[in-house]
């Protein structure tokens, strides 16, 4: 999971200090693997390097966790990019999907875009594996419907999500 | 949407409402022969309506279907019935088959509409059903054979006109992997011997899998997932 582009995500709702942001990460994404302090701001100032997040505010006292960080217009379009770009099929996958999901929908963003695109990359996947299972044998066959089943319950979930996702928009707007 | 040259079939900006319920929404397709499109979509997202409408069972409010450069819209019921029972086959989900004909009399029915002997249709029908691995059920009657044998007799029957296209609709949707794997082998390769193209509406990616590419369609709009990557 790319923790800058999570980070920058969580940025679009408004500026955070870095404690603010790890807390923020750690409540939404990281039950089993909370971030470390230097994790984050080690984040911050490569971001702040790229550009695509600024120092909005130092409260007194100084020192890196007083900096409070504002996304800029760079790294929005970083994050709209990163959400629209499919992710490479594989096995355990679901965690950065489930942070894009997530994302989309505290940005605001169409979780079903995410959807149909990734289920693009994953049917490009499902097409040569399908071509191999029928050309091949017993062993391919087997192989294949393994890895076959579990791109498709990847997919399975995404739907699953993305449809909870607009059932919630639509409660939010209602 | 410029249409790919060279395609059969081709919808552009059509909208169906049924009352207030808007199931098309500026819907764009195209398919070329033998090629094979899946159509996905949640629920309720228009992917059946645009089958209807491309097959020409379902008029358009608006857009246009284009099949072999001649509009839909133009012509009377009676040719557009003509034109499903000769040049398009159709295959669904369950509850297709006659079941006071035998399995062979249901594979040579369509012929039998548009007039061929009996006999010469059946000798067709059995040609498709050995293609289909189902030639040995040709006395049985639906009631007795099982879903997956019973889907590829409904496969036969759709492709036993040469079609040039087989609109699918959840073809595999009542039948278990093993059985719903091998109705797809069997139904994407005789479609391509024939070089017809195949709409397939699905919601399973395992089906979909069998598919050149995909559109989804999601609010009565699609999405062609080609052009959009």
């Amino acid at each position: 999971m790319s923790i800058g582009h999570t980070l920058l995500g969580l940025l679009e709702s408004g500026p955070r200090h870095g404690y603010d942001l790890k807390r923020a990460f750690d409540e939404k994404f990281g039950h089993d693997r909370p971030l470390h302090y230097g994790q984050v701001y080690s984040t911050m100032s490569r971001l702040l390097k790229n550009g695509l997040v600024e120092v909005d505010g130092i409260e007194a006292g100084g020192g890196p966790e007083r900096k409070r960080y504002a996304i800029t217009d760079a790294g929005i379009t970083d994050v709209a990019q990163w959400l629209a770009t499919p992710e490479k099929p594989e096995p355990y996958l679901q965690s950065t999907l489930y942070t894009k999901i997530v994302l989309a929908l505290l940005t605001n963003r169409d979780a079903a875009d995410i959807l149909d695109t990734q289920r693009s990359e994953h049917l490009r996947s499902m097409r040569i594996l399908t071509d191999r299972k029928r050309k091949g044998d017993l062993a391919d066959q087997l192989i294949c419907d393994h890895a076959l089943f579990h791109l498709e319950a990847d997919l399975r979930w995404l739907e699953l999500a993305a449809a909870r996702l607009d059932k919630l928009k639509a409660a939010m707007h209602a | 949407m410029n249409a790919p040259g060279g395609s059969l079939l081709v919808a552009e900006d059509v909208r169906k409402a049924y009352g207030p319920t808007m199931a098309l929404d500026g819907a764009e397709f195209s398919i070329h022969p033998g090629e094979v499109v899946a159509v996905m979509g949640p629920s309720g997202s228009g992917k059946s309506t645009l089958l209807h409408c491309l097959a020409g069972i379902v008029t358009p409010d608006s857009g246009s279907i284009m099949y072999n450069g001649r509009d839909l819209a133009t012509m009377s019921d009676a040719q557009r019935s003509q034109l499903r029972r000769s040049e398009f086959g159709f295959v669904f989900q369950f509850g297709q088959l006659v079941p006071e004909l035998t399995c062979v009399e249901n594979v040579a029915l369509p012929l039998r509409l548009n007039g061929t002997p009996r006999k010469q249709a059946e000798r067709t029908a059995l040609d498709w059903m050995q293609r289909l691995e189902v030639d040995d059920l040709g006395r049985k009657r639906p009631g007795e054979v099982s879903g997956g044998q019973g889907q590829r007799v409904a496969v036969a029957r759709s492709l036993v006109t040469n079609p040039r296209v087989l609109f699918a609709d959840e073809p595999t949707g009542a039948l278990d992997s093993l059985n719903g794997e091998r109705v797809m082998e069997l139904l994407t390769e005789a479609a391509r011997t024939a070089n017809a193209a195949v709409v397939l509406v699905t919601h399973e990616a395992r089906v979909a899998a069998y598919s050149d590419r995909e559109i989804v369609v999601r609010d009565g709009k699609s999405r062609d997932m080609e052009r959009v990557i």
